[in-house]
């Protein structure tokens, strides 16, 4: 049996969807300009392309969630670190190409696993987004995958570059399965997916291309938690700083 | 518009059976087919026979393909040009680029992307069509990192405000909407069809500036100074991007003989001043040059006098960030070279595995 789930639990399941996207979006896009090809730049600014079009439409539910009081644009622009519900592994920033890719990796595999879940979600508008979502998502995959795996299996520093890149941010991918109360009644009421619930699917999914790319999973336990919550890692703040920044300097005005 | 592909089927009919001559148009058609055979057959073909099929093809403004016979200055002024335009796309990202992170709305940001995307497949376009003509992508990013090719000066000047992202789609993709239309018609079919596909999506670069600026025209006092402050410092350098006046422009007569060129930098200045002039003032918009005055017998906005002292320093390096824009680039390139390697790398075991298995 289901249960109505309550409006305030529902906003927040799709803020958090709507956070890590927006988040991860902002992040690829700073590597525009900077990409190994004119090709990757294209990639690169597609993905976070996608993911910016997605986070815009759950914001859009989300604001009409919140009865209009705040727009997608408020939600973005003029909440404060504390408030976003990202995980901590799409704030965490890049040194080189290989933190990208991987980054891209362990965010695109939730992806892939997470939205085909939700596109039988019993909230029509999320399972909406979810089917749009579920497709370019697979792109994206396979995007990063294949440049994992070229990493991995290219040359002594790539394969370097790229283990690096596995070990130091390994800690923060576990936020990705992790439930808490929101998840839990999400999930009850037939909106949501319990994380858990995926986590096989994800292993199996992100082990097989390390595999392939010759790279070892770390042993370390996944650690790193809290953005769930809003504690995030110091780096969350800067990244609003210059995102907001003309939200907050210029209040309440039409762009 | 679609592309112009047509063009291309001609060459699929057998030598050995040409249409009829009817017209000129079809005698430049059956001797270039007649060259192509004879071409694949000896290489000893004769320059003069060549330039004779060339000039034809110029004169009854048809397209010349890669594999037909060209002039060495031709090809030349033709790798210099395309690659020139194909360097503006990639590093005309840089200065757009700089405002994705901080654009302020969730829907600017997405057509801020959209359109740094677009510029690069841009770049990828003209690369690809300056290759048919004998050389190497890597050759050309190579020209532009040591400086012996050169990318549009406009991109040298730095992006200051919100605004700038208005100011460069509305001014400069416009500007070079105004050259590329022209160039649709050049006489390099790989060239003029670059150009086809690239200019439908510049005119959607030139809307979302021009919406930019209209909602800050609309906007509060702040964002209107915003507006005119941004027009302020963009409206002399877009119109220097035509380049130097006719009379001292040393490239134009030759570029127009070869049908690369339709029309003189002035002619197009011109054409791009008529039609942005009104647009200013649908704005509100003060344009920053106080002999600007309508003539009532040419119908033409005319202008004071451009400061080619500037002109001249940009394109001489001496620009804002004309160090910046290489150097950035240089840096991503470097930065970058071991990515490369490894896919290099990857693809050589990838190729040795398969023939592994196939043995
Ligand atoms: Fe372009
Ligand atoms: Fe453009």
């Amino acid at each position: 049996m289901t249960f109505d789930l309550e409006t305030d639990t529902r906003l927040a399941y799709v803020l958090r969807l709507a956070d890590d996207l927006l988040i991860n979006s902002q992040r690829l896009a700073e590597f525009v300009t900077n990409a190994p090809e004119l090709e990757e730049e294209l990639a690169i600014a597609n993905v976070s392309l996608d993911n910016l079009g997605v986070a815009h439409a759950l914001y859009g539910y989300a604001s009409e969630l919140g009865g209009g009081e705040e727009s997608a644009d408020d939600l973005a622009f003029l909440r404060d670190e504390r408030e976003f519900t990202n995980c901590l592994l799409v704030e965490q920033p890049h040194r080189d190409f290989a933190d990208v890719m991987v980054r891209q990796l362990f965010f695109d595999a939730w992806h892939l696993v997470l939205w085909p879940e939700l596109e039988s979600s019993s909230d029509e508008r999320i399972a909406a987004i979810a089917a749009k979502a579920a497709k370019e998502a697979r792109y994206h995959f396979r995007h990063s995958s294949s440049w994992v795996i070229r990493l991995g299996d290219g040359t002594a520093e790539s394969r370097r570059r790229a283990q690096r890149a596995v070990d130091g941010l390994w800690r923060f991918a576990g936020e990705l399965l992790m439930s808490d109360r929101v998840d839990a009644d999400a999930a009850a009421a037939g909106v949501g997916v319990v994380p858990e619930r995926l986590a096989d699917s994800w292993h199996r999914e992100v082990r097989a291309i390390l595999q392939e790319a010759t790279l070892v999973v770390p042993v370390d336990p996944f650690v790193a938690a809290g953005g769930r919550q809003g504690r995030h890692t110091e780096h969350l703040g800067h990244l609003l700083a210059e995102m907001q920044y003309m939200q907050r300097a210029y209040p309440g005005m039409v762009w | 518009m679609s592309l112009p592909m047509a063009h291309n089927h001609r060459f699929c009919a057998p030598a050995a059976n040409p249409p009829p001559e009817t017209n000129e148009r079809s005698f430049v058609k059956l001797r270039r087919i007649h060259t192509r055979g004879y071409l694949n057959l000896d290489h000893q073909f004769d320059d003069a026979a060549g330039e004779a099929v060339f000039d034809a093809t110029i004169a009854a403004g048809e397209k010349v393909e890669p594999r037909d016979w060209m002039p060495e200055g031709y090809r030349q002024t033709l790798i210099r040009q395309i690659a020139q335009h194909a360097h503006s796309e990639v590093i005309g990202m840089q200065p757009e680029g700089n405002w994705i992170s901080r654009a302020p709305t969730l829907q600017r940001k997405a057509i801020l992307i959209a359109k740094v995307q677009d510029e690069a497949g841009h770049g990828l376009y003209l690369y690809s069509a300056a290759e048919t003509l004998g050389i190497s992508r890597d050759e050309l990013v190579n020209m532009l990192h040591n400086g012996k090719q050169k990318y549009s000066s406009i991109f040298n000047y730095p992006t200051l405000s919100w605004a700038d992202m208005g100011a460069i789609g509305w001014l400069v993709d416009s500007a070079a909407i105004v050259n590329q239309i022209a160039l649709q018609r050049a006489s390099y079919g790989p060239y003029s069809r670059a150009m086809v596909r690239i200019c439908k999506e510049e005119s959607f670069h030139a809307r979302q500036g021009y919406s930019i600026m209209l909602a800050l025209s609309r906007g509060t006092e702040v964002q209107r100074e915003m507006m005119q402050d941004s027009i302020n410092r963009w409206w002399w350098p877009s119109l220097m991007m035509f380049g130097p006046p006719d009379a001292e422009s040393v490239h134009t007569a030759q570029s127009m003989a070869w049908g690369i060129k339709q029309y003189t930098n002035d002619e197009l200045r011109q054409e791009f001043i008529n039609q942005t002039v009104p647009q200013a003032q649908y704005l509100g918009a003060t344009l920053p040059d106080p002999e600007l005055r309508f003539d009532e017998v040419t119908q033409d906005w005319l202008i004071g006098q451009i400061d080619w002292e500037e002109f001249w320093a940009v394109v001489k390096g001496n620009g804002p960030l004309n160090r910046e824009r290489i150097a950035h680039k240089v840096r991503a390139w470097e930065d970058n070279a071991w990515v490369r390697e490894a896919a290099t790398a990857y693809a050589a075991k990838q190729a040795a595995r398969r023939v592994e298995v196939s043995a």
